[in-house]
């Protein structure tokens, strides 16, 4: 079974190579524009109220992650510790109510990259599935828990590559089988 | 903002996220395509595109063709052909004639997704290029519908993004999940890589030429737009080699909060347009044409919610009338029209 997963994910996902020789590009000119707007993770102004709220919508967050089925193991992710609930954050966007960036961290469990792909694969696509309206999302390994941490992010975070990876017949069984809702 | 974009048409049809337009080489029809793998070929009743939303219809749909994503569409330049790249790991020709398309050819060869292709400018010549790091050059000859591939580029370290022809040359630049920009040209019958344009921190996603073909604007996941500039166009080293130099001259950032998908620079107004994961589509202006190596950028106009979702493409229509297509994962296509304030 896991040797499968391997097979797969060389397949599917494509695990980094080593870079390039790279060459200079000076820049001449940076432009960089000041936005008006406050930074997403602001909450400027904003009343106690609204920052309750925004913590209800992590933990309605963290409760459509939490019961994710680990790939490997006959545990969910919140039982592994994989996800947690200090893990979901979320960002409001300045002048739209309801619409949110949400910034979602796990540790894997093992240091295996291909397992923490499918982890973060699985986070995605259970959220893009199950959120009530359609929300910009981030998901991350915890820093200093994984050595190719910054290859896995990159792929979890790379839509193109997400969704040809659940277009994959093999893959997305994985998935589906990760994702579905427990019956009991 | 000296500029302004107004809706003008938003087309429903698409069954999930739209990948990319394109608009045909008289500009008179607009072509989508997405995870729903098909092809659309939108068009008007009227005799410019200046009709209102009800005038654009959906004229084909361009259905069997690929059996996942179609991710790229390009047209040729004499406009009677479409090639079509997708997930599937093939890229097809369809012939077109009155709007009626047909599936004339099927180029196999890349090991999995194509992301991208591109007809060259005499229409003598295709690029794709594809997740498995390789960036194929093929000759077309139009009397037979023979493609023939010339040249298997596999330099990039990863995934390769997008492919984009030289306005007039036979000069191609692609763009990677490596970071990097990459300029091809044949040398001496063999088609090579002669400069690798670094910079970018995260993912290039889209790349374009200016009219002239000596700057090119690049657009990436982190955010920034940088223009490069080719310090040596015309250089010619004695040698059957031309050395060539592309640097990087000025980089936009702070303007888009998200990745930025798509860039296209437009061949007549030279107006640059960005469409972007933070759901808004940025058109800006260079300040003074002519202070060619230090140049600003302005920004003329920036529609946010343009779609409610990322925006995928974006698209100058080539007849240079200003109108704008854009298309994202929230499955429609618009049409907006750019006019000066």
């Amino acid at each position: 079974m896991f040797l499968t997963f391997l097979g797969l994910f060389q397949l599917f996902m494509m695990s980094s190579a080593t870079n390039g020789p790279s060459s200079e590009a000076d820049t001449d000119s940076e432009q960089t524009h000041q936005c008006g707007e406050a930074e997403p993770g602001t909450s400027r102004g904003r009343d106690d109220e609204e920052g309750e709220n925004l913590e209800d919508v992590a933990a309605d967050i963290y409760d459509l992650i939490k019961d994710i089925r680990d790939p490997e193991k006959p545990n969910t992710l919140e039982e592994l510790e994989v996800v947690f609930e200090e893990g979901v954050k979320v960002h409001p966007i300045k002048g739209q109510s309801d619409r949110y960036i949400i910034r979602v961290e796990f540790k894997p469990t093992v240091p295996h990259c291909s397992l923490a792909t499918l982890i973060g694969l699985c986070i995605r696509v259970k959220l893009d599935r199950s959120l009530p309206q359609k929300q910009k999302v981030d998901i991350f390994i915890t820093k200093g828990t994984h050595a190719t941490e910054n290859e896995i992010n990159k792929q979890i975070n790379d839509k193109e590559r997400i969704a040809a990876a659940m277009e994959n017949p093999n893959l997305k069984e994985l998935v589906e089988k990760c994702v579905a809702d427990n019956d009991t | 903002m000296r500029g302004n974009l107004e809706n003008v048409a938003s087309l429903t049809g698409h069954l999930d996220r739209v990948w990319h337009v394109s608009w045909n080489p008289d500009g008179k029809l607009l072509t989508s395509c997405g995870g729903d793998k098909t092809i659309r070929v939108w068009g008007t009743h009227s005799k410019s595109n200046e009709g209102q939303g009800s005038d654009w219809t959906c004229k084909a749909v361009l259905q069997d063709g690929h059996s996942r994503t179609v991710r790229r569409i390009s047209w040729s330049p004499c406009g009677s052909l479409l090639a079509s790249a997708s997930f599937d790991g093939t890229t097809c020709i369809w012939s077109q004639k009155n709007a009626e398309f047909e599936c004339i050819t099927t180029l196999e060869g890349h090991e999995n997704e194509v992301k991208s292709v591109c007809w060259s400018p005499s229409g003598s010549l295709l690029a794709t290029c594809s997740r498995d790091k390789s960036v194929w050059i093929w000759e077309v000859d139009h009397e037979d519908d023979d493609y023939q591939c010339v040249g298997v580029l596999s330099v990039h370290t990863q995934d390769v993004k997008n492919v984009c022809w030289h306005p007039h040359k036979e000069v191609l630049a692609s763009c990677s999940y490596d970071n990097t920009i990459k300029i091809f040209q044949e040398e001496d019958d063999d088609w090579c890589c002669v400069c690798t344009l670094t910079g970018h921190e995260a993912t290039v996603w889209g790349i374009s030429f200016d009219k002239t073909g000596t700057r090119l604007a690049s657009c990436s996941d982190d955010n920034t737009v940088k223009i490069w500039q080719d310090c040596n166009p015309d250089g010619q080293d004695g040698g059957s080699s031309r050395k060539t130099s592309w640097k990087c001259i000025c980089t936009l950032s702070g303007y888009h909060t998200r990745t930025i998908y798509d860039i296209d620079w437009c061949k007549h107004s030279g107006l640059l347009a960005t469409c972007s994961g933070d759901d808004t589509i940025h058109v800006f202006q260079e300040n003074s044409v002519g202070s060619s190596y230090k140049p600003g950028f302005s920004l003329m106009a920036c529609v946010t919610n343009a779609h409610s979702e990322d925006i995928n493409s974006i698209r100058w229509n080539p007849n240079g009338d200003g109108f704008l297509a854009s298309c994202g994962d929230d499955g429609f296509v618009k049409v907006w029209k750019y006019s000066q304030c």
